[in-house]
């Protein structure tokens, strides 16, 4: 740790600032839960706009389990202080532990997290790679159009059409459920659609302006063929605008699955958080925050260990070209 | 050195005022941008489709009678679930009652809905961009701390942890969007807000003694203003989306009042028999978010490129 190399300082860098973004999206979503309802335990205690309202002993239980008793600024440190540790406190539906409720919940999310962000990487890297690859105006513009038309598409209206379409018109896919690949094939296309074009937009446009460098000049002038400028020299320098963008969308994975379990009926953490606002679970509600929040950040930090293999001149601190 | 400078100002800048004034463009007359515009419009089809659309949503919003003089909530049950046809052009749901009005009259709380997270997210971000851009320093420093937090948390989460703190309602998952969004405002008022205040026509302003506040209303606000209203009316077509991704879900207005993503909700249960319920809000939706960002495009420098 102590090498005088910048890769290590450049890591710890990146390494502070996720910390202090964590320790902020705590403090965010304490702000937002624990003091904007006035008193938290009225409106947990009036069991959600969905649930039954609570007994007076269960209240005074609930005062007694969280502390509302005390200050504020005692609230805030003895919950961070928890958090730090783990424990993100207990649903108030059931008393379930919330960090259990969440890794209980995970695993159905993460198979229809990877299957989209599959489908955004192949779709969206496929279509800029297409895109810019083509000498035929027309497909350039029609293939580029596309991007802007998935992004301004309801995520949750696509979803159902693609039910109307595969499950109850062709009878190819299941409509719900979450048992089995096939199940998993209509909820990954439209986690991964609106993220694909996404990511489509900024590599084609990122492979166009690298496409104009003289070097790639200097490698067609050597007779290296189309596909292989396109793909070995321009794609490399040409994907970290893409793998940003990449980092930023997978970071927002978590958000998007609230949607897209609903619209497919599948459990997992999506259909966990609105079950949670439906009943104002605050802990379990702030400890999915906190969680989408954990991976938001991890994923970033990923992305900035593979900045500096992809363009050295990051870690050593030169600044970039593009 | 600067008394002498300044005195020797004036006549030379009388001395090249001529000059300047041959190189002027000549103003163009009302029959030549009506002409300009036309040749803009006519080469845009799609952006005259666009702002049909546009008027059309808006004309819905504020009076839905006049595209749809029906109760949106009263329905005939004898025909109930009927495909779209020349009476019912949307066709009918469960109740019998006609889509294309309930969509219609759906537009009004749903673009309300819309316009309040705007003006929410524009007016909060706009404020914290001007405060960091103008003061600088420390302020700027820690009011963009505060932003950066906000863009740490996924925005559908965000909105959804107000809703839990809030409660239900078109109001408050109105306010739970536009707060999702201040981050971005607050971004690109900073950085236009710097952008001005560096300029020579602000240093001259506060050259001749302007005071603080009255550079602030004067020249940074107008000059900022084109830059943030593009990104108000792209923002716009983001707030739809995430307004009836809400509504989608549930926590906007109760049922029987019609919003464009609780109509899809509600058809939701009739998918696999009446296709209509769920197409056709969802492609009303599509169609007015495609033309709000086809507009957006347009006023981001499309017009004054194309000379």
């Amino acid at each position: 740790m102590s090498a005088p190399g910048t890769l290590p300082r450049y890591l710890l860098r990146r390494l502070g600032t996720a910390v202090a973004v964590l320790w902020a999206a705590y403090t965010v979503s304490f702000v937002v839960l624990y003091l904007l309802p006035g008193d938290p335990v009225t409106t947990m205690a009036s069991g959600g706009l969905d649930g039954e309202p609570l007994t007076p002993e269960q209240i005074e239980a609930l005062k007694a389990q969280y502390g509302f008793d005390k200050p504020l600024i005692v609230q805030y440190g003895t919950r961070l202080w928890a958090a730090l540790h783990g424990d993100l406190g207990a649903s108030i539906q059931n008393g379930q532990d919330v960090r259990g409720a969440i890794l209980e919940a995970l695993p159905p999310t993460v198979q229809i997290a990877i299957g989209g962000l599959l489908v955004a990487v192949v779709l969206g890297g496929g279509l800029a790679i297409a895109a810019t690859y083509t000498s035929q105006r027309w497909l350039r513009q029609l293939l580029m159009a596309l991007p802007s038309l998935a992004v301004s598409l309801p995520v949750f209206w696509v979803g159902l059409m693609l039910v109307q379409v595969f499950a109850f018109g062709l009878h190819w896919l299941p409509s719900v459920g979450a048992s089995g690949f096939p199940a998993l094939v209509l909820p990954s296309l439209t986690l991964g659609l609106p993220m694909g074009a996404l990511l489509a937009q900024v590599l084609a446009k990122s492979l166009t302006t690298v496409l104009d460098e003289p070097y790639v000049q200097t490698a067609r002038a050597k007779g290296v063929g189309r596909a292989a400028i396109h793909v070995r020299h321009a794609l490399q320098n040409a994907a970290i605008p893409a793998l940003t963008v990449l980092g930023y969308v997978a970071g927002n994975l978590l958000a998007g699955t609230v949607v897209v379990e609903t619209v497919f009926t599948r459990p997992g953490l999506g259909r966990l958080t609105v079950q949670a606002v439906g009943v104002q679970d605050i802990p379990l509600v702030q400890g999915v925050v906190l969680f989408a929040s954990l991976v938001f950040v991890g994923v970033n930090l990923l992305v900035d260990l593979i900045y500096p293999v992809l363009d050295p001149r990051i870690a050593k601190g030169v600044p970039a070209t593009s | 050195m600067t008394e002498l400078l300044i005195r020797e100002g004036p006549p030379d800048s009388s001395g090249t005022a001529p000059g300047s004034s041959v190189a002027l463009p000549i103003p163009p007359t009302r029959r030549e941008r009506l002409h300009r515009v036309l040749r803009f419009l006519g080469r845009r089809p799609g952006l005259v489709v666009a702002s049909l659309v546009v008027l059309l949503v808006l004309v819905a919003a504020f009076a839905p009678g006049a595209l749809a003089p029906g109760d949106p909530n009263v329905g005939v049950v004898a025909d109930k679930l009927r495909p779209p046809s020349a009476a019912h052009l949307f066709g009918t749901d469960y109740l019998g009652r006609d889509v294309y009005t309930r969509v219609v009259h759906g537009a009004s709380l749903s673009l309300q809905a819309t316009v309040i997270a705007v003006a929410v997210a524009l007016v909060v971000g706009g404020l914290l961009g001007l405060l960091a851009g103008f003061v600088g320093r420390w302020v700027d420093e820690a009011l963009m701390r505060v932003v950066d937090v906000l863009l740490s948390i996924p925005a559908i989460l965000l909105s959804l942890a107000l809703i839990t703190a809030l409660g239900y309602g078109t109001i408050k998952v109105a306010i739970a969007v536009g707060v999702a969004s201040v981050a971005s405002f607050a971004r690109v008022m900073r950085a236009e807000t710097m952008r001005i205040r560096r300029s020579t026509y602000v240093e001259a302003a506060r050259a001749v003694g302007t005071r603080r506040y009255v550079t602030l209303w004067r020249h940074v606000l107008p000059n900022a203003a084109g830059p943030v209203l593009v990104l108000a009316v792209l923002e716009f077509g983001l707030a739809i989306l995430a307004v009836s991704s809400l509504s989608f879900l549930g926590y906007g207005a109760p049922p029987p009042a019609p919003e464009w993503g609780s109509l899809i909700a509600e058809g939701r249960n009739y998918l696999a028999t009446s296709w209509w319920l769920c197409a056709m809000p969802g492609l009303t939706i599509a169609a007015t978010v495609l033309s709000v960002n086809r507009i957006s495009r347009a006023l981001d420098g499309e017009w004054s490129r194309a000379r």
